[in-house]
């Protein structure tokens, strides 16, 4: 996701002059196509995330359309006043990269994980929060967000994330797709870790177990009609983020339910314990630990099926 | 009372001690590919100096309330700190068997305290550490111990207008219990630290924060040995010690290469570098 994340931005820098680049000391070399084409306009704005949160501000509000890059917690929390203040009060329209969001650094430590920043950022009133699941989802929604009026944060993996949509999805701000038909139950999550639920799925489907499963694009804002047209067609949900299960996904959904008139829907929120992890391993290995990974997303979805009241 | 004095150890055991640290780094770092390499090199004789002749620390009682206190504020140097205290006495040396393993405490940064003996904090977000040993300053003078404070800084690090922050204020309260001591490495992740924020003159800036400071090679026992002690013998200004180093400092091809930042060494380039750290 990083590498068509600086793609994308050197084919933007190349279209429009308006588009700046500002990087928290990361991203070594990843950004050197885009020093060629607008040389100008990419700034290392050093381990200073402050800083460059403000100054982004600024930027957007003399005209400019700054993106910022780093590391998820430190383009989030470290600078959180930052991000309410100059970009959501002022409604500067700046987009807000944090890259290796989730468990993508979870050998890194409690320092590198971003657990929380789903949560926090939906609270702040006009900022877009998004979660591409794969690249494409990235790409047309950095493009919507460069267009939109209001400022968006946008969480993103690291490399190697598989395409998990179709040629014909309605990718973008807002915009949710069914990655795969099912008739017994709904999974619906944001970001890359949708692919462990589409492997569950997969390895469920010979069981007799059919499992759908929607990918929302992020969690706010939330796509209204699709939720509403799923909530006709399925009763029971499991919410899924790589995220902590305190606020993010999984409470927005059960808001949005409570909310609204309607059928009653069962949702179970799946996401990290609320708890710092200090036993430390790989994406994949904490993913396994956490029930997150294809084989235990499976299990706790033939369990849900299982024990729901007939 | 003063927690347990260091040990005493010659120029030349000292030496002794920062080669081991390093065939062990190099080699840990390559099995478990952790990177950060050039970072912990650049920080061996500082870290030696400070645990075997400056800091009062009891590897058996590690948790002794009148001991100083050292921050690894550049917390990605974590794998030559964590060699330093197995060395040093505060755990078995096979603990470090487990580094980079699924499950293991031993990674990249520092876990917050209880999980790891001898570690002050939880580090690896640039900037914390000045400012919490500061902190940790100011309750050993509350409390009426004798404990000093020690930060180890990465140069790239004081971009973070944290470092600052707590600069002003360690001034302004006279915490002269308080040194911070800069690996002055010249690189930061993507770039010259001196290209990227405008650093220089480094020491000066700290000296016009009210700071005592001091410019050093940061490879060079005897001058650290001396700026630890002059900055323990100033009593009203806050020290920082400006230790110019090299990243990736002992293994040749290594040495202000900023790739090393990132890479970890294959079984060519570990052997290499065992070998010019055998024949030193
Ligand atoms: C707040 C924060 N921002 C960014 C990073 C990512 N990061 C890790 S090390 C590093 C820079 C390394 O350069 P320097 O600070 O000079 O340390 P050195 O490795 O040279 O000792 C960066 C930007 C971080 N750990 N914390
Ligand atoms: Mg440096």
């Amino acid at each position: 996701m990083r590498d068509s994340f600086a793609r994308e931005m050197t084919a933007l820098a190349a279209q429009r002059s308006d588009v700046t680049l500002l990087s928290g000391d990361i991203g070594n070399r990843m950004f050197d196509r885009f020093k060629e084409v607008a040389p100008a306009r990419f700034f290392n704005c050093g381990i200073a995330e402050a800083n460059m949160m403000s100054l982004a501000a600024g930027m957007a509000l003399s005209g400019l359309r700054p993106v910022i890059y780093t590391i998820t917690p430190f383009t989030t929390t470290r600078c959180l006043e930052q991000i309410r203040v100059g970009v959501a009060y002022h409604q500067a329209p700046v987009v807000i990269v944090g890259t290796g969001s989730g468990l993508s650094y979870a050998e890194l430590g409690p320092t590198h994980h971003s657990l929380e920043d789903m949560a926090i950022l939906r609270t702040l009133p006009g900022l877009n929060v998004v979660a591409p699941a794969d690249s494409a989802e990235l790409v047309a929604q950095l493009r919507e967000a460069l267009n939109a009026p209001n400022p968006t944060y946008m969480r993103i993996g690291k490399k190697g994330e598989p395409a998990l949509h179709g040629q014909d999805a309605r990718l973008g701000i807002g915009k949710a797709n069914l990655l795969r038909e099912g008739s017994d139950l709904l999974v619906v999550g944001v970001g890359p870790i949708l692919g462990e639920a589409l492997q569950a799925a997969e390895a469920l489907a010979p069981t007799g177990i059919s499992v759908a499963v929607a990918s929302l694009g992020g969690v706010k804002p939330l796509d209204g009609p699709f939720l509403a047209a799923m909530a006709e067609r399925f009763p029971h949900w499991l919410s899924l983020e790589e995220h902590g299960i305190t606020g993010g996904l999984g409470s927005a959904l059960l808001e949005w339910l409570a909310d609204r008139d309607g059928p009653a829907i069962r949702l179970r929120r799946l996401g990290v314990p609320d708890a710092f992890l200090h036993e430390l391993g790989n994406q994949a290995y904490t993913r396994r630990q956490l029930g997150l990974d294809a084989e235990g997303l499976a299990q706790t979805i033939r369990r849900a099926i299982e024990e729901r009241p007939q | 009372m003063i927690a347990t004095a260091p040990t005493q150890r010659s120029p030349a055991q000292l030496a002794a001690t920062a080669l081991t640290l390093r065939q062990r780094l190099v080699s840990t770092s390559a099995a478990a590919k952790i990177p950060h390499l050039g970072s912990c090199l650049s920080c061996v004789e500082l870290l030696v100096q400070l645990y075997w002749q400056e800091l009062h620390l009891d590897p058996a009682n590690p948790e002794d309330p009148e001991r100083d206190r050292f921050l690894l504020s550049k917390g990605h140097g974590a794998p030559i700190l964590f060699q330093v205290l197995a060395e040093r006495g505060f755990f078995p040396l096979e603990r470090l068997e487990d580094f980079g393993k699924a499950g293991s405490v031993f990674h990249e940064h520092p876990p917050k305290p209880g999980y790891i003996p001898g570690i002050e904090a939880a580090t690896g977000s640039l900037g914390h550490g000045l400012p919490m040993a500061l902190g940790m300053a100011l309750a050993a003078r509350i409390q009426q111990r004798p404990s000093r404070c020690y930060a180890l800084l990465s140069d790239g690090e004081c971009n973070e207008g944290s470092i600052w922050e707590a600069a002003l204020l360690a001034a302004s309260q006279k915490v002269h219990t308080l040194t911070a001591i800069i690996d002055f490495n010249k690189w930061q992740a993507t770039g010259r630290s001196q290209e990227v924020m405008a650093l220089d003159p480094l020491a000066a800036k700290w000296e016009a924060f009210g700071w005592h400071a001091q410019e050093i090679d940061g490879h060079d026992f005897a001058a650290i040995g001396q700026a630890l002690a002059a900055a323990r013998a100033e009593n009203e200004r806050p020290s920082v010690i400006v230790a110019h180093t090299v990243k990736g400092k002992g293994v040749s091809f290594m040495e202000d290469d900023n790739n090393w930042h990132y890479r970890t060494p294959n079984p060519q380039e570990l052997a290499a570098a065992l070998a010019e750290l055998e024949t030193v």
